[in-house]
């Protein structure tokens, strides 16, 4: 059974697709088996909603009378620092900046309350910020300040450009030592207090298309509660991690680099976010479809919770010290449980990415489709995959004498 | 009847060096459990107390309080969860002690808050990335 991608974007033209958000297709497998649901139904709906760091959003505010160059300047939007390496009225705001005087974890163990991630979350909420910038002045470019509210309606373009995001699988972080820690992953209590995970475990898309054979770059996607893009695979994209029989990595694995336009996302979908003791950060939501085009494509689909292991970590030595030691690996029905079993121990387990966020993305993903206006786009180029060889690496140093 | 109760009590500067809660238990029977005890900048005394006892000697007990000056407020009032704010994440779960964030169904992995089991320790605001759990006293 094989079907095209331009069949199924025809049926979807004319309303007659079936289309199915991935929980939706976990009920109806145990109702009618893989056989008769890999021909009946069209495309499935995957999601996430967390926390990803490597998130910018870049906007070029337009020119001011007289002219003045940002570029090479000096620019901050609510107080946090955008970079200001390019023309000269485009800057771009990275999700974990903060304001020059936020203390950071100076006083333990930090609270980071206001970053970049918020700027991008009241941008997109359509609220007025405060661009001040102090430039160096040039014959064509004479201005040497600016202090003005910027709104994203009133801006040329204003683009979420996230160059990791939707990972493949994740590590779950758990602590050795006897006293608490603060990690991207959380506030870990001492001693196998407690455990976070983050992945939106069957909901995640790129675990539901393991090898990429469906998404690839111009993947046409939720982001943000508007449409995006798959633009590249990545940073950090890792094929070649160890993968279990069924094919799913049970390391951190790939990533997708997404683009989309920020005047058209939510809020709702773009949410600041602070880690104490960490830093702050921007969580995303993202939301990918799959068209079932054939019987092996479906059986990817059809991956459940139990079946998709991630391994536990410890965040106080292993990972700081960059040892690759797992202490577990367990699966993501274990995890969602809320207690896992690590070194014979019973550790309760919280998330980070939220699961009930995900499947509303895959609801709402479904119901744009289902209008008729969302068709599939087929990549223009494919991730990276296992076979490529590609494989993360760690910065092999050479100092400086 | 046997009951509890969480209070959070405030005391006004110039009470805060009278011994007052120590009645609670000599003239009241009431057993109390001190989840919380602060001075705040204003120098007023902030104190989170689990009342045990009959419901009518908590009564009375409460009423005492009052007529010292202390301000007495139910404790379930002092933990407000922003539910526009939540990201129903689930990164305050593993950390409240008592369980009063939990996960209400694990298939849909919405997240709740039961503020009668809430003892305000406050272990959840700092965890919640968006900041969703505020603390009002």
């Amino acid at each position: 059974m094989v079907k095209t991608l331009q069949e199924i974007n025809e049926k979807i033209k004319k309303g007659q697709a079936v289309i199915v958000t991935k929980e939706e297709l976990l009920d109806l497998i145990e109702k009618k088996g893989i056989e008769r649901v890999a021909k009946e139904v069209d495309v499935v709906t995957t999601a996430t909603f967390g926390p990803m760091c490597s998130s910018s959003a870049y906007i070029n505010t337009g020119h001011t009378r007289p002219k003045i160059k940002l570029g090479g300047g000096k620019a901050t939007l609510n107080g946090v620092p955008v970079y200001t390496g390019f023309a000269a009225v485009d800057i771009c705001i990275g999700a974990t900046a903060m304001p020059e005087d936020d203390p950071r974890n100076k006083i333990h163990p930090g609270e980071f309350n206001y970053g970049g991630g918020h700027v991008i979350e009241e941008l997109a909420a359509g609220k007025d910020v405060a661009l001040e910038a102090y430039a160096y002045g040039t014959d064509c470019y004479p201005r040497r300040e600016l202090k003005t509210w910027i709104n994203i309606k009133d801006v040329n373009e204003a683009v979420l450009f996230n160059f990791r995001n939707a990972y493949q699988n994740y590590n779950v972080a758990v602590n050795l030592s006897n006293k608490t820690i603060y990690t991207y992953l959380g506030m870990l209590k001492p001693n196998l207090g407690n455990a976070y995970y983050c992945s939106a475990g069957q909901l995640s898309p790129l675990l539901n298309d393991p090898f990429y054979q469906t998404i690839g770059v111009g993947t046409k996607i939720f982001l943000g509660g508007g449409i995006g893009y798959v633009a590249w695979h990545g940073t950090q994209h890792n094929p070649s991690a160890p993968r279990g029989e069924n094919g799913l990595p049970k390391r951190p694995s790939g990533t997708l680099a997404v683009i989309g336009d920020l005047k058209q996302m939510n809020p709702k979908w773009l949410k600041g976010v602070s880690f104490t003791g960490y830093g702050a950060s921007l969580m995303v939501g993202i939301g990918i479809p799959i068209p079932v085009l054939s019987e092996e494509i479906l059986k990817h689909l059809a991956v459940k919770d139990s079946e998709i292991f991630a391994p536990v970590v410890d965040y106080s030595e292993a990972y700081p010290q960059g040892k690759s030691d797992v202490l577990e690996e367990v699966n993501y029905a274990q995890l969602k449980s809320g207690q896992i079993k690590v070194k014979g121990k019973d550790v309760p387990t919280s998330a980070l990415s939220s699961y009930k966020k995900a499947v509303e993305i895959a609801g709402i993903l479904r119901d744009w489709i289902k209008k008729g206006d969302f068709t599939l786009t087929e990549p223009v180029a494919k991730l990276p995959d296992a076979e490529s060889g590609y494989k993360v690496k760690p910065l092999n140093e050479r100092p400086i004498k | 009847m046997t009951t509890s109760k969480r209070i959070v009590l405030t005391f006004p500067k110039k009470n805060i060096d009278k011994p007052i809660v120590y009645h609670l238990i000599k003239d009241y029977n009431l057993i109390f459990n001190i989840l919380k005890a602060s001075i705040n900048p204003a120098e007023e005394g902030i104190m989170v107390l689990e009342l045990t006892g009959e419901e009518s000697d908590i009564k009375k007990g409460l009423d005492y309080l009052k007529k010292e000056g202390v301000n007495v407020q139910p404790l379930s009032k002092d933990i407000v969860v922003n539910w526009d704010k939540c990201t129903q994440c689930g990164a305050c779960v593993a950390v409240c002690p008592v369980g009063a964030l939990y996960v209400k169904d694990k298939k849909t992995m919405e997240i709740g808050f039961d503020a009668d089991k809430c003892i305000a320790c406050e272990l959840c605001v700092l965890p919640c990335p968006p900041r969703a759990i505020e603390v009002k006293f």
